[in-house]
């Protein structure tokens, strides 16, 4: 029951990751851009966890802790960027 | 027991990725940019939040193994998340300030003013005693 709960769920994942991307291409405001960005990480993050489990093992996980912290830092890079023009002032 | 344990493992981690896909689909369906951040910044990382419980549960009642992980990811994003979002929130508004952009129809109309005469903080001037103002100007 688990296994075909973990298929089911890297399914709705990975569909997940294609919307993002498709509002990733369209836009049409920045903003929207970074928020799809910023959501892929997040979902990306689901997958190695699915991935992790699917493979009893949980090695992986360091990697969904480190892309954790670099996806909140650049999504701030990038805002502070568009606001400032500059990111460490 | 056990298949107590496979059924609240299995509906957490469907619960989480069912979540993860509404905030998608929220971000592809609502009209306006504003809107567009409800369903990542919520639906997503409570999505998120459920199925690194359920995966805690599994290494924990089905491997034997006892991994902190997904606790320090959960606890990370639920700190990040917020502010990343405020971050983007503010993009907007000064894009929207400095014309570069036009905001499209939306469900809930524009945001609501600020109160009195005042303006969004983050239009203000930097004030000339505080060592790093994050104002615009």
């Amino acid at each position: 029951m688990i296994a075909w709960a973990l298929n089911i769920a890297s399914v709705a994942v990975a569909l997940a990751l294609l919307l993002n991307g498709w509002r990733l291409l369209k836009g049409p405001a920045l903003g929207d851009r970074i928020v799809a960005l910023d959501t892929m990480v997040i979902n990306v993050i689901a997958l190695i966890v699915l991935i992790g489990m699917i493979g009893g093992n949980d090695t992986y996980f360091e990697a969904a802790l480190l892309l954790a912290m670099v996806g909140f830092v650049s999504t701030i890079a990038y805002c502070k960027f568009i606001l400032r023009g500059d990111i460490v002032e | 027991m056990t298949m107590i344990v496979d059924i609240v493992i299995s509906a957490l981690v469907l619960l989480g990725a069912g979540f993860v896909l509404i905030g998608s689909w929220g971000l592809v369906r609502l009209p306006s940019t504003m809107e567009r951040l409800h369903g990542p910044t919520k639906a997503t990382t409570l999505g998120l939040g459920a199925l690194l419980l359920g995966s805690v549960l599994y290494f924990q009642l089905r491997l034997g193994t006892w991994s902190a992980h997904e606790l320090l990811i959960s606890l990370f994003l639920f700190i990040t998340a917020p502010i990343s979002a405020n971050m983007i929130a503010k993009v907007h508004l000064h894009r929207l300030h400095t014309g570069a952009l036009s905001e499209p129809d939306s469900i809930a109309g524009p945001p609501p003013r600020p109160g009195d005469d005042g303006d969004w903080a983050t239009f203000a001037e930097p004030q000339q005693d505080t060592p790093a103002a994050t104002a615009n100007t």
